[in-house]
């Protein structure tokens, strides 16, 4: 936890009102929330108001609070819990974050920060004497693998050196801070390794200019829920499911072949029964006599036991 | 080396073409609605099935968490909601999501608010991360354009996605303090019970992800769960984004497969340690919050959850900070600390106060003006906070002094001696105790 409070009195602004472009940018953030949710605004708002006036004021806060039709206190804790709003005057042309915790501090941030006190103040948070610049220590800013780093307003600058850093602030004073490449300042493309990446080298292969044909409405309403996938099943490695073996399922020509051959051999017992049944499975269509029991105009439909397909099973 | 074919992030260092075509050329956005089609419960079993573990520090699996949400709505809308707001010391992989990869997570966010029966997303990016989101917001834009979010879109599901962002608070990682946050207060951790998938963003049935278990589902469900739990040892599946930084040659962010030992790792990614491996001190495997470990432990301990819990660790974000023996372990410790206690949110006393507390101590014993005694004395209070605060923030305090002592305690004692001789050399009186 810090203590922070508002700036004094004499440096605060009498009123506070958002630009014209800015406040119908807040009437679509309000919007970006459930009706009589608008409280959540209060940070995007406070960040603009902040990106307007360079700070925090008590006539934004007072603002915001009754365009968010919320109590002063509340809008006012949350200006004074998160960090990212400052509540006083800072560096016109350069608010310079360094980021000190410790990946950075392995890489030496501690020089950057000795740069800071030399070329801007000797106290964080305090603006040097022209009122263009200002520093603070910050904590974590999230680009570790680009250590030491420093944030100007919108921009990250990685990579640093203390002489690099020298020239940031030099430009940045000067007026020029839109010049200053922001990124890494060394020869590395954002996070990959410094020198070129050793990972995803392959070429882009071009976009596909012809979609797959999507399924037709009807086929995708046949397939019906489509089960779990067999994931984390152990690997079967019998001999009998090598898949060089043929099976009739592999091997369809060779199958159809036994089965006639099988069918063709005479002396078979069974065959002389299994005829009457495929006549059977004709039924009245083919001049069957109909089955005893059945009487015509009955409302029970006939129940007839379906032998599964091959197919189907093995699918 | 993982593969380039069996990487998710395949854009990762933005050098190839950003825009929604380009993701689609790369395989992003390819059947997604075919994915939703085979409804809920499919996806929910697939995640459950593929092993994932939650991407944000804590490891809870990710399919088992979407499958807490509600399975009727009784009215109230479901919302998904995405942390992105990454502030772990370390850990800087969602930023390379988000910046150059964001069509993984937007796509995630669709199928995992189907999921969910969420229509609902909002991504909550830390306010340090301005380019990062307007790179975001650019992407979602142009998915609006093209017809995959919002009413009636391509996919079968309604679903909006808003970006909301911080202003710089890391409790706000806490799930429960981002929903506080989003919702416009302070972010201060509320009591669990009731859980946010009953009672979570405007008291609505919500689940928190981190940006890089939503950014995986799509691939994971379009490959194939067995795709996903076939790669590393098990329970520890998949692939992660690793960040290394501190003391190597080349500090990078990669995605790798799990189960790979560090000093495979390190040689393969980074070009080693620096000065050498006999140059290396210690390592924080996974952001700042986790225990330090000996150099000596860690070169051969495998990276992944169980693999780090033997080294008496834990894997956290997947961000290693590399320290070699030019380091003063006890100032980058103590660094730490003042980063818990500038952080704190100040709700629960054993926090506000014992982060201030430790912290002070550990400032004198980086200068060795300290007692013997007090290293037990530290131990036992860092314990004390332990546990007992509503969120984890008390134990990430905690977990990096108790690695420092367990670890580290003959360097402690060595610079309180150091200083005891310098001060009796000179004449010096000797200071009381408190």
């Amino acid at each position: 936890m810090s203590v922070r409070r508002l700036a004094e009195d004499n440096v605060q602004p009498a009123a506070f009102a958002f630009t014209e472009e800015n406040a119908g940018w807040a009437e679509a953030t309000i919007r970006k929330y459930p009706s009589g949710r608008q409280q959540s605004a209060v940070i995007p708002l406070l960040m603009r108001a902040q990106e307007q006036d360079g700070w925090v004021t008590r006539a934004a806060i007072e603002f915001v609070a009754q365009k968010l039709e919320m109590p002063y206190i509340r809008v006012l804790e949350v200006a004074t819990f998160y960090t990212q709003f400052q509540l006083k005057p800072i560096g016109t042309r350069a608010h310079v974050q360094v980021c000190g915790t410790t990946p950075c501090m392995l890489r030496g941030s501690e020089d950057l920060i000795r740069v800071c006190k030399s070329k801007i103040h000797a106290e964080p948070l305090e603006v040097n004497e022209r009122g263009t610049l200002s520093w603070e220590e910050v904590e974590c800013q999230g680009a570790c693998v680009n250590a030491p780093m420093v944030m100007i307003f919108k921009d990250a600058y990685e990579d640093l050196t203390p002489e690099r850093l020298e020239e940031i602030i030099d430009a940045f004073d000067a007026g020029r801070g839109k010049e200053v490449k922001p990124g890494p300042q060394v020869d590395r493309h954002f996070s990959a390794p410094e020198g070129a990446p050793v990972t995803l080298l392959a070429a882009e292969k071009p976009a596909r200019k012809k979609p797959e044909p999507k399924p037709s409405e009807a086929e995708a309403s046949a397939a019906g829920p489509v089960p779990p996938t067999d994931a984390a099943r152990p690997k079967d490695t019998a001999e009998e499911s090598d898949p060089s073996i043929k099976t009739p399922l592999t091997d369809k020509a060779a199958s159809k072949r036994r089965v006639k051959a099988a069918e063709e051999q005479p002396l078979s017992g069974t065959a002389a029964t299994t005829k009457p049944d495929r006549k059977r499975a004709g039924s009245a269509a083919e001049g069957a006599p109909p089955e005893p029991g059945a009487v015509s105009g009955d409302a029970k439909p006939k129940r007839t036991r379906k032998k599964p397909s091959p197919e189907g099973e093995a699918s | 080396m993982l593969k380039d074919q069996d990487r998710i992030f395949t854009n990762i260092y933005g050098l190839k073409d950003k825009s929604l075509k380009g993701a689609m050329g790369r395989g992003h956005w390819d059947g997604t609605k075919q994915i939703i089609e085979k409804g809920r419960d499919w996806i929910i079993d697939e995640m459950k099935a593929s092993g994932l573990r939650g991407r944000g520090g804590a490891g809870f699996p990710t399919g088992l968490k979407w499958s807490f949400m509600p399975k009727e709505s009784d009215g109230r809308p479901h919302y998904l909601v995405v942390n992105a707001d990454e502030s772990e010391p370390g850990t800087c992989k969602d930023r390379d999501i988000m910046r150059h990869d964001p069509h993984t997570l937007i796509e995630g966010c669709v199928i995992a608010g189907f999921a969910m029966g969420a229509h609902t997303a909002y991504i909550y990016v830390r306010g340090e991360y301005i380019r990062e989101r307007e790179a975001l917001q650019a992407a979602i834009d142009e998915c609006y354009d093209a017809g995959l979010l919002g009413a009636n879109n391509k996919n079968g599901w309604d679903f909006d996605i808003f970006v909301h962002h911080g202003a710089g608070a890391y409790i706000c990682g806490e799930e429960t303090a981002l929903l506080e946050s989003l919702e416009g207060k302070k972010g201060q951790p509320r009591l669990k019970p009731p859980f946010p998938a009953n009672m979570g963003l405007y008291g609505c049935p919500t689940t928190v992800n981190n940006v890089e278990s939503i950014a995986v589902a799509p691939t994971i469900l379009r490959r194939g769960a067995s795709w996903f739990s076939s790669i590393g040892r098990p329970n520890n599946v998949g692939t992660k984004l690793f960040m290394v930084s501190g003391h190597v040659n080349k500090p990078c962010t990669f995605e790798e497969a799990m189960g790979l030992s560090f000093r495979e790792i390190i040689d393969q990614h980074c070009g080693g340690i620096r000065g050498g491996w006999d140059n290396l001190l210690a390592v924080i495997p996974g952001g700042a919050s986790c225990p330090v470990v000996r150099g000596e432990d860690m070169a051969d301990a495998i990276m992944d959850f169980d693999g780090m819990r033997e080294v008496k660790s834990s894997f956290g974000t997947g961000g290693m900070i590399v320290m070699d023996k030019s380091t003063d372990i006890i100032k980058a410790v103590w660094r730490i600390a003042a980063f818990f206690k500038h952080e704190s949110c100040g709700q629960c006393t054993p926090c506000r106060e014992g982060t201030g507390w430790m912290m002070r101590v550990l400032e004198r014993m980086v200068r060795g003006n300290a007692q013997k005694r007090e290293i037990d004395m530290l131990f036992q209070v860092s314990k004390q906070i332990e546990g007992h605060t509503i969120c984890a923030l008390g134990d990430a305090a905690a977990w990096p002094i108790q690695g420092l002592i367990r670890n580290f305690r003959p360097e402690i004692e060595a610079r309180i001696d150091r200083y005891t001789h310098n001060a009796m050399a000179d004449g010096a009186v000797m200071e009381a105790a408190e």
